[in-house]
């Protein structure tokens, strides 16, 4: 067992875990973090993505010792209180979702994208930047619309 | 697939959507509208919970104290006998308290769905492919489980293995299911006076579902036999009675609970049987909480996927390229067992003929026994590999008289006059196929496109392009006559509050909230004040897979006739109490009027219960009008048809085969739509589904007949960068269901999944293009950047 001490969502965290946890299942099983999901266990499908020192990381692919000193963002630190994160509202706004299991992932990349490009991003950009992301509901085009819509990339219909 | 393209203007024209969510709440006596009545979009019920990460699936569940975790022990032969099983290393690994095998199984060891006895839970002697389950272990912790699972020494003794269906039927393999025969006329005759004929083979590829969110199932024991299964499957009943047979129990034993499920796509409607059945049993024999969740390459070895076909055609027609007779013979991988084999392979029959009539016609199903993973229902349930073939004929027409496959299509689409009759015997009476392709076809600017595409290739240079228009017309109902039926379970509380039950599952489809939509609209009352809960088979019994897009026309209807069953009590008692005719009774949005009076809809309902009427109902459905007799071939299998089609442009590489779709415009008919917005989602979301699964996703067996593509990283599914760059999608606003369907919609779930082959045959124009349309390429799927340079290489070699 090693202490790890890491900020979660802002709250300063000291967690017991084995050596070869893994950040997905610290959040998952020894927090009860389960916002956070676990698609293929392998790095391939962006379900588990977290932000690790403001940067997308697949947390099932992370072991949680390597967490230590950092600042981990996760969906559920997103909104604030009951005001949606311009993302999750985007994506609600959007239908950029339907079963919603890729959701949290998708939107903390999502989320990541506009932190390191700001608001100058294109449609071309978005796709690219969200290919660790699967989706298999949705075909991708209410996400991209939904990312882009909180870049003000969007071109509003009259309203 | 890459793309550097802009958003065009109409993919960005944002919807109106939500609307009705700025509408002034509250209970204003003038209200118009409530919030989330039908016919309006509506964002999906869980969506905030989605995107908080508050929406609970089954691995989210607080698990008990003293739960373990089961994992499975997987074959590592295509078909072979097991000669030993040494489990000792398994059972002393850290962690484990017991390894589970078939003769801990205390009722039946199977789990097949169509009662046919061919899938055992854990194989006893004989393992028929690589991946199946062999034993299951029991440890304190997932990790040590699986970890442990790896440790069984299993000796085998091989026998000969067959992978191919048209191998499988060289080889005089069995059937795993009585094949089917659809006849009409004569069409051997036909076929020898035709004055041109077309004879080809197809192979189509197969499928995996990759759900987002694998298989899982979480068993908690109770008292006497009880046990409670929260899992993730499409249908709960089936698992019930799957679990109470293996643990030789009755049905009121078990409980199945479904919240949600992280995508089904058919592949949930009877694969999670088997992991119910592993945890129930687990659970019961400790005595503890069992959860079962394998990994994704488990997942993807040990549960069924779309049939892979290898179909067999000939065309006969005239110099126009009118059709005077078919032919097929559809070779199906089923895989070890029947599973879902038959209603699959029947339905590829059905749909055997899309949008078009046959004057003579003759289709044979055969449901070949393979060594493989027993092959499931996936979206479409084999109807998409009929419409394919469909499709191929009028390509292969188009490419003999040396026309635009568009006309082929025109010319033989069903029509009156006698052209109205399917190879089933069904008549098609809601044909709106020509219209919907012509709409398209102007919306879209096909002829002119195509000219463009056709200029380009003139050109000769190394990109190629092509364009491609095509139709899907798909039955609604399933071909099981019986399980055409639904039930639902609606409360109302005496605050006004409103519970709502239904026996159909959430997978992402909206479901939920379309129904709820229903039940909105019937006592008008805003969306929120309905409570949509878990599936369970506690409260809605007998219930049907939530499958062949059949969900919200069953259910809505089954939550409707409950509304109403409470909705007449409160007439009739509003009719007594205030001295009114029945007629002065209404349900107005947010309030009641009777004769002059108006309460609000809480107040109203207070005052019945202080009434004592009974505010509770449970509501059924059963489909009108359809009939099928499988013996002689005919009936009336479908209530009705859904119809869209897809115009794609795209462009290939022909010295690497790389390809990008450059524009998909598509127009789809849901009936008049419970919820828009929803709708259009379906359809975007099946369309990339049906482009995947014709394009980049490739099921690939090695010589030992295992499945090596059993993670994404080796299947590759559609990413974000792979739709097309212009994607253009409309529902035709003016179309209505003819039959008396819940508020006139039409099923939206599969139908659109079949647009995706415009993206094929518009591959194969491009290809096509290297010998000037002389041949037609006859890509069989998926077309991989491998297959459309093959082709090309393959045509240019002709030239
Ligand atoms: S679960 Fe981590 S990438 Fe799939
Ligand atoms: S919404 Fe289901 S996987 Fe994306």
């Amino acid at each position: 067992m090693t202490t790890v001490s890491l900020t979660i969502n802002g709250d300063r965290r000291q967690v017991d875990v084995e050596d070869r946890t893994l950040l997905v299942d610290l959040l998952r099983e020894t927090l009860g973090m389960t916002g956070t999901h676990v698609g293929c266990d392998t790095t391939q499908c962006g379900a588990c993505t977290v932000i690790l020192d403001g940067k997308a990381v697949k947390s099932c692919t992370i072991l949680a010792v390597m967490a230590e000193g950092a600042e981990l963002r996760t969906i559920e630190g997103l909104a604030d209180g009951d005001t949606l994160h311009p993302m999750q509202q985007a994506f609600c706004d959007n239908h950029a979702l339907q079963c919603g299991f890729c959701t949290p992932g998708m939107i903390m990349a999502a989320v990541n994208i506009i932190e390191r490009h700001g608001t100058d991003i294109d449609e071309s950009l978005v796709r690219r930047e969200l290919e660790g992301n699967l989706c298999r509901c949705t075909g991708y085009h209410n996400i991209v619309k939904a990312v882009l819509d909180v870049a003000g990339k969007l071109p509003r219909a009259s309203e | 697939m890459h793309d550097d393209g802009k958003l065009n203007e109409d993919l960005v024209a944002r919807e109106n959507a939500f609307g009705d969510l700025d509408e002034n709440p509250g209970s204003d006596r003038d209200r118009k509208r409530i919030r989330g009545g039908v016919h309006t979009d509506r964002q999906h019920d869980s969506a905030i919970k989605h995107v908080t990460g508050r929406a609970d699936y089954t691995d989210d569940i607080a698990e008990p104290a003293g739960t373990v975790h089961a994992y499975l022990g997987l074959s590592t032969r295509a078909h072979a006998r097991i000669t030993s099983l040494e489990l000792e290393a398994v059972r002393a690994a850290p962690g484990v308290l017991d390894v589970l095998t078939a003769d801990d199984i205390p009722g039946v060891n199977d789990v097949s769905p169509t009662s046919r006895n061919d899938e055992p839970v854990l194989v006893t002697d004989k393992v028929e492919f690589w991946g199946q389950p062999i034993f299951a272990v029991i440890a304190e912790t997932r990790d040590a489980a699986r970890r442990a699972a790896q440790l069984a020494e299993i000796a085998y003794e091989d026998l000969p293995f067959v992978l191919e269906p048209d191998e499988a039927r060289d080889q005089d393999m069995p059937y795993v299911t009585p094949p089917l025969t659809l006849k009409r006329g004569d069409a051997r005759d036909a076929m020898e006076t035709a004055p041109h004929r077309i004879k080809g083979q197809m192979r189509v590829g197969g499928q995996d579902h990759m759900y987002l969110e694998g298989h899982i199932a979480f068993a908690i024991p109770g008292e006497d036999e009880d046990v409670i299964v929260h899992c993730s499957t499409q249908h709960p009943t089936e698992a019930q009675h799957m679990v109470a047979h293996v643990l030789g129990v009755a049905s009121n034993a078990v409980t199945v609970n479904v919240r949600r499920m992280g995508g089904g796509f058919g592949g949930k409607e009877t694969q999670m049987n088997l992991f119910c059945a592993v945890a129930a049993v687990a659970a019961k024999k400790w005595d503890r909480p069992v959860k079962i969740r394998p990994d994704r390459d488990d997942d993807m070895s040990a549960t069924g996927k779309r049939h892979d076909f290898v179909i067999d055609y000939e065309v006969g027609f005239d110099d126009e390229g009118r059709i005077e007779a078919v032919t097929g013979e559809f070779a199906a991988r089923c895989g070890f067992s029947s599973d879902l084999s038959g209603p699959v392979t029947d339905r590829a029959l059905f749909h055997a003929d899309n949008a078009y009539f046959y004057p003579h016609v003759l289709l044979n199903s055969h449901p070949m026994k393979t060594n493989t993973v027993s092959n499931t229902a996936f979206r479409g349930f084999g109807g998409p590999q009929g419409v394919i073939i469909a499709e191929r004929i009028m390509e292969e027409i188009a490419y003999h008289r040396g026309r635009d496959a568009l006309e082929i299509r025109k010319l033989n689409f069903y029509g009156p006059d006698g052209r109205d009759v399917t190879p089933y015997h069904q008549t098609v009476e809601d044909n709106i196929a020509p219209q919907i392709v012509a709409e398209l076809e102007a919306q879209a600017d096909y002829q002119a496109r195509r000219e463009a595409v056709l200029d380009w290739n003139e050109r000769g240079g190394v990109i190629r392009k092509g364009i491609a228009l095509t139709p899907v017309k798909f039955g609604i109902s399933f071909t099981a006559t019986w399980y055409n039926q639904a039930g639902a379970l609606v409360h109302v509380y005496s605050d006004g509050s409103i519970h709502l039950n239904h026996g159909g599952t959430e997978m992402g489809q909206g479901l939920n909230t379309k129904v709820a939509q229903v039940v909105a609209d019937a006592f008008q009352a805003d969306f929120e004040t309905i409570k949509i809960t878990k599936t369970t088979t506690e409260k809605v019994p007998n219930t049907s897979a939530t499958a062949a897009s059949s969900g919200t026309d069953l259910n809505g209807m089954a939550a409707l006739d409950a509304c109403e069953q409470i909705k007449a009590r409160l007439v009739a008692f509003a009719a007594e109490k205030w001295g009114v005719a029945p007629e002065a009774v209404r349900f107005l949005p947010g309030r009641v009027q009777i004769g002059d009076e108006t309460h609000s809809f809480a107040e109203f309902i207070k005052l019945a219960y202080m009434a004592r009427i009974h505010l509770s109902a449970a509501g059924f459905y059963k489909t009108p009008k359809i009939h099928w007799n499988r013996e002689t071939g005919q009936g009336r299998p479908f209530y009705y048809y859904a119809y869209g089609a897809a115009v794609s442009e795209v462009s290939i590489d022909t010295l690497t085969g790389e390809y990008i779709v450059d524009r998909t415009d598509i127009l789809h008919d849901v009936g008049k739509s419970l919820n828009p917005v929803i709708d259009r989602g379906q359809v975007e979301g099946a369309f990339i589904q049906g482009m995947g699964w014709l394009t980049t996703e490739e099921l690939w067996w090695d010589e030992a007949g295992q499945l090596r593509t059993h993670a994404p990283s080796t299947y590759k599914i559609p990413l974000a960068s792979d739709r097309p760059r212009i994607f253009n999608v409309d529902l035709a606003d003016w179309s209505e269901n003819r039959e008396n369907t819940i508020k006139r919609s039409k099923a939206v779930g599969e139908p659109p999944f079949m647009l995706g082959i415009s993206v094929l045959e518009a591959l194969s124009m491009a290809v096509a293009s290297v010998d000037d349309y002389r041949t037609c390429p006859r890509l069989d799927t998926p077309a991989t950047p491998e297959r459309i340079l093959l082709a090309v290489e393959r045509l240019q070699g002709g030239s």
